[in-house]
């Protein structure tokens, strides 16, 4: 009961001091509340623009919980997922006359491939050098960042738009999307998001790999005296993990711009975070964290068009406090003391 | 040219100085920071405003760093009190930041870009330079000669020892990050109110996790740890010296693969030397009080 | 002193829960001043939450502590200190890199102009180290010094302090019979200066040579209270169980093959950390049929010489020589591929290295056991076979409570190591590395997983035998030998040399 319990009350904890800043701010917080809700599920255009900012976030939520569950903190997802755009819109710019369904088969491969890679050096760095990856996946952040810039500035630069993105990819590469939600754009990305959640479930709890991984991340000298290499297994985590995040590209690319634009993603990456801690690192409850951030943040951008103070970065105010609350463990047992089993008194 | 690029990366320094001396105290006591860009970031804002108001860079880093403490007395509730997960919870700490400051700029200043820039005679000219030197300087006397300072290495060596001994292991901590703050702070006020003339957005850019970075090599010491900060300032300095620059050939380099450069740096110095240095035995634990 | 000799510390009626643990109930204790004081109880029977109350490390739910007759309430260590009262722990608490000096004055540090004055500090300590006779390097890092130094540092820190009441938490868990010779030669000094001592063991032995009067715990209450000179090793034991306790197995005489199971052929190690991290020319042959027992006080470099024979590839081990599994040469083998040679390892600290302890007992089974054995379909696991396999294991072993899906961190420390037993059972080993195996165990499991050891023996493995208790030692192994700083120091076959000739070899004599 308190597995469920307690993200829901971390949400509405969150939810609440959210409000409050926005009080501060000289807002109403029933009429903020309002707008949220209305933002987010009020028509079938709003509930379609929640699909379309949940589909990439199931994507990254899956990949942070997956590295989580080898014991690694991926906070590079935000270049994992970049760079798997720009995998898909190369691929896509480089070959147009490709066809269907040969061509966006190939354009996932390449955006899971793009994001792996960049997964597989922090996962390295980390096994084979001992650097700690919440750096230097942050540090491949910027680098990604960087890369993107120059590839669709001047490699791949679209002829036609001021704008900086590559050149539109061919028409075949487009993957269908669904016409029901008033123009959002909602594409297969978002049945694949879903596939990719069960398929991730299956690794973690039904094969030896998912189980060696957890255990790396449960006990590393536990793991190792039982012959598991945790080096290995920490590389294979985080190149899945980044494999993950660039599956994003599939959502953005193929299903909605058709190309690669500079700075798509409004921090997906970092939500991601907030999703995988919210669904405690299981496919099922980040599935339903980022269908609930999704919402945040559909209606937080109502939020910012229709109120004089409040900002669209109220949402990462909100998903701040979030995380927070999730994390604070020992909150159970400082408010009451609670019955816990002690197994062994004197360890 | 040299002598340009010596005065620039000095200058480049000075806030990652700051930041990384107060990641010092939060780490030695046993609490990672991984917050300290968060903290940076509401020191740069909350100068970038004091000075505005109060027409003193002085009093403007007096609001940066009494922000930072701000900041580090929420994430220091929770990850002392509550005893999170201090990677999650700096993480989070960092959100905080970067979605209060535009939208609290936006509350003050009507616009979530940037605040309004501040005269050249209510800026710093010089003075966080030779401070955070100073600071290097009695960071180094404090821990090595003074009885704090020694109660913050035990608390992040062996904090059952401390406790042992009758020292409250939380108090120390919970000093040691408000401190973290409070220099943190004072790093972000020298990026809006010294090297440059005002807060924008996002303008820590990652510097905290460079002091971060700056900190593992410089083996969590004051002296070697501002020398690593020096060479991420370097790499800044040449990155701004080169940009337009052309190398060979006729086109310049492009801006984009010279601005990764401290990045680059940064990774490299990480897994290059990084590989086995001596972390404090109890960083990152949660220390349970009676 | 006072008139009416009140007794130097003295429990009322102490309480403590841990969550619906009763970990102290109701404990009187009387300690007179100027005695030493034994405390003995089985693991978790409350004598550590006992101290710890007393030292103002917990506060206690219900009693009174009283010192010197007066009653005390404690809002941290801090105030029984002032009280006079200091602990030695079981692990030191020392912080490795910093020197004995500072280690010693964390706390107590004196002030001159805002620094501390170390000056001071160091000639008021080589004062106390000459009067009480614990010499000590005060400048060199911790970590670099021996155990037996080390204890004499925290030795030192109460008597830097005034202590007048001492308690020691399993002072000699750590040192040979001539240390902890030398450790009591210490202790009678300060008991003749009227220093009272309380001494925390479960060791039977030290408590009938070295202590005045002894207090038994039992499940949380004080079961008896004698004098030392009118007691015996087997009614304080039964004190201590609360019946009747066989100390000790009968084993049949091995008939061991010519087949090699265990074959270590000059081994050497080099690294950082001194002496205690160090292999040197280790030779070591075990047979298939044989139980081969390595004594030795921990430190002596088990763990160093476990990791070259089961982990090669890890980079600490810049090994030289050659170690041999059933005859194949395993250097530069991964880990797992060893332990597919059918070698089952007890590791020495099950809690960190032998279980994953939030995960339920069924994965903890699966442990070890996941790739290439009968669970792995092509690379799925099959939940099923698994289920059944475990319950089987578990009852077969004993586990209490067999539950598959319980948290394996909360099986106590006997059923955890039963447990761990089962699981590496299950490969039908052909070869058995057993470290510590009985440490912290119940006495019930420890006549359980002996019997195990010998089966498996009798069965055609080869065990090797790692352990610091003597009596397992002499009860289970074939051939006996002493382990010392890294060499292989003395060799002893079953029945040819006594608990006191072996405690010397351990010494380094």
């Amino acid at each position: 009961m308190r597995r469920v319990a307690q993200p829901i009350l971390a949400v509405i904890l969150g939810l609440a001091a959210g409000l409050a800043v926005t009080w501060v701010a000289g807002e109403n917080p029933w009429n903020v509340l309002k707008i949220l809700g209305k933002g987010a599920f009020g028509s079938s255009y709003d509930v379609g623009m929640t699909l379309f900012y949940s589909t990439p976030l199931v994507f990254t939520g899956l990949s942070v919980a997956v590295a989580f569950q080898a014991g690694l903190f991926n906070i590079g997802a935000e270049g994992q997922l970049t760079l798997g755009a720009l995998g898909a819109a190369t691929i896509g710019a480089v070959w147009p006359g490709l066809w269907s369904p040969l061509a966006p088969v190939l354009a996932v491969m390449a955006a899971m491939l793009a994001g792996t890679l960049w997964g597989a050096i922090p996962g390295w760095l980390r096994a084979r050098r001992g650097s700690h990856e919440v750096i230097s996946t942050i540090m491949l952040n910027f680098i990604a960042a960087g890369l993107a810039s120059y590839v669709a500035l001047y490699v791949l630069k679209n002829p036609e738009s001021q704008n900086p993105e590559t050149r539109p990819i061919g028409a075949g590469f487009l993957i269908p999307q669904f016409g029901m939600f008033g123009g959002a754009p909602v594409s297969a990305a978002l049945p694949l998001a879903i596939l990719t959640a069960i398929a991730v479930w299956i690794l973690m709890w039904r094969t030896v790999l998912g189980f060696e991984i957890r255990a790396v991340g449960q006990s590393e000298s536990a793991a190792r005296t039982a012959g598991i290499d945790p080096g290995k297994i920490r590389i294979i985590a985080m190149a899945l993990a980044g494999g993950l995040a660039g599956l994003v590209g599939v959502g953005e690319v193929l299903g909605n711009a058709g190309k690669f634009r500079v700075g798509f993603s409004p921090e997906y990456g970092f939500m991601g975070i907030a999703v995988a801690l919210l669904g405690r690192n299981q496919p099922a409850g980040v599935v339903a964290a980022a269908l609930l951030f999704g919402a945040l943040h559909k209606g937080t951008a109502d939020l910012d068009l229709e109120t004089e103070h409040v900002t669209r970065e109220v949402s990462l105010v909100m998903q701040s406090l979030i995380i927070l609350s999730v994390s604070a463990d020992g909150i159970w047992t400082w408010l009451g003391r609670r019955r816990q089993g002690v197994g062994s008194l004197e360890r | 040219m040299i002598r340009q690029l010596l005065e620039s990366t000095l200058r480049v320094s000075t806030p990652l100085i700051f930041a990384a001396l107060g990641g010092m105290f939060s780490e030695r006591s046993g609490v990672i920071n991984i917050a300290l860009e968060g903290m940076m970031l509401i020191g740069a804002f909350g100068a970038a405003v004091g000075t505005l108001v109060t027409h003193s860079p002085w009093l403007g880093s007096a609001w940066g760093m009494g922000a930072g403490v701000l900041l580090a007395a929420v994430y220091g509730v929770f990850v002392i009190q509550f005893r999170a997960n201090q990677i999650v919870a700096g993480t989070a700490i960092n959100m905080l930041a970067m979605g209060l400051t535009p939208f609290l700029c936006k509350i003050r200043y009507d616009v979530t870009g940037q605040t309004p820039a501040i005269p050249i005679d209510e800026r710093f000219q010089s003075a966080p330079l030779y401070l955070s030197w100073g600071l290097v300087v009695i960071c180094w006397l404090w821990m090595k000669y003074t009885r704090g300072g020694l109660w913050i290495s035990f608390a992040g060596e062996n904090p059952e020892a401390l406790e042992a001994a009758g020292i409250r292991v939380n108090r120390v901590r919970w000093a040691a990050v408000l401190v973290s703050g409070a220099l943190a702070g004072m790093g972000g006020a020298s990026l809006s109110v010294f090297l440059s003339s005002a807060f924008s957005r996002n303008m820590t850019a990652g510097r905290g996790f460079m002091a971060l970075a700056a900190l593992i090599f410089g083996k969590w010491r004051p002296l070697p740890t501002a020398i690593a900060c020096l060479l991420f300032g370097f790499a800044e300095a040449v990155q701004i010296r080169l940009q337009g620059v052309a190398l060979w050939g006729k086109e310049p380099i492009p801006v984009q693969f010279i601005q990764i450069l401290p990045f680059l740096v940064t990774i490299l110095v990480l897994a290059g030397f990084v590989g086995r240095s001596r972390a404090p035995k109890a960083l990152g634990k949660a220390f349970h009080q009676a | 002193m006072t008139a009416c000799a009140n007794p130097a510390v003295e429990l009322r009626e102490l309480s403590k829960q841990f969550g619906n643990v009763a970990a102290n109930a109701g404990v009187n204790l009387r300690v007179e001043a100027g005695t030493i004081h034994g405390v003995i109880g089985e693991n978790g029977a409350g004598k550590s939450t006992a101290m710890k109350l007393l030292y103002g490390m917990l506060r206690p739910d219900a009693g009174g502590i009283l010192i010197g007759g007066r009653k005390c309430v404690w809002a941290s260590p801090a105030d029984a200190i002032a009280m006079g009262i200091g602990m030695v722990h079981q692990h030191f608490m020392l912080a490795d890199p910093y020197s004995a000096l500072d280690n010693i004055l964390l706390g107590a540090e004196p002030i001159r102009r805002g620094m501390i004055d170390r000056q001071t500090a160091r000639a008021r300590l080589s004062a106390l180290a000459s009067q009480y006779g614990l010499p000590v390097d005060w400048d060199r890092p911790v970590e670099e010094l021996p155990v037996g130094v080390q204890q004499r540092i925290a030795i030192l820190k109460l008597l830097y302090r005034d202590a007048s009441i001492l308690i020691l938490d399993e002072p000699t868990a750590v040192l040979t019979p001539q240390e902890t010779n030398g450790l009591f030669e210490n202790l009678k000094k300060l008991r003749a200066e009227g220093k009272t001592i309380l001494l925390v063991t479960h060791k039977l032995k030290d408590v009938m040579s070295f202590t005045d009067r002894v207090t038994v715990f039992r499940a949380g209450k004080v079961t008896g209270e004698v004098e030392t000179s009118q007691t015996s090793p087997q009614e304080l034991a039964n004190l201590m169980v609360g019946r009747k306790v066989v100390l000790g197995i009968q084993v049949r005489p091995a008939r061991p093959s010519a087949e090699p199971a265990i074959e270590v052929a000059r081994l050497s190690l080099t690294g950082a950390g001194g002496s205690r991290h160090r292999l040197m020319d280790v030779n070591i042959s075990v047979k298939l049929g044989e139980i081969v027992g390595i004594a030795g006080v921990e430190g002596n470099g088990q763990s160093e010489l476990l990791r070259a024979i089961l982990h090669p590839r890890d980079s600490r081990c810049r090994t030289s020589g050659t170690v041999r599994l059933l005859g194949q040469d395993v250097t530069g083998l991964a880990a797992r591929k060893i332990r597919e040679l059918g070698v089952a390892v007890i590791p020495e600290d099950r809690l960190r290295e032998g279980l994953l302890l939030d995960r339920p007992v069924s994965e903890n089974f699966l442990l070890g056991l996941h790739r290439g054995h009968a669970f792995d379909r092509w690379g799925l696991l099959d939940a099923k076979k698994l289920a059944k396999a475990a319950t089987l294991a578990l009852r077969e072993y004993d586990v209490r409570p067999p539950e598959l899906a319980l948290p394996a961190g909360r099986l106590s420390g006997g059923n955890q190591q039963k447990l761990i037993v089962a699981r590496e059972f299950q490969r039908q080993p052909r070869v058995l590395i057993a470290a510590q195996p009985t440490r912290g165990v119940d006495v019930g499991a420890i006549e359980f997983i002996h019997s195990r050891i010998v089966r498996a023996r009798d069965e055609g493995a080869g065990v090797l035998l790692i352990s610091a208790e003597l009596d397992e030692i002499l009860a289970l192994s074939d051939r006996i030998l002493v382990m010392f700083e890294g060499r292989i120091v003395a060799e002893f076959a079953r029945g040819q040399v006594t608990e006191r000739e072996l405690g010397l070899k351990m010494g380094g004599a």
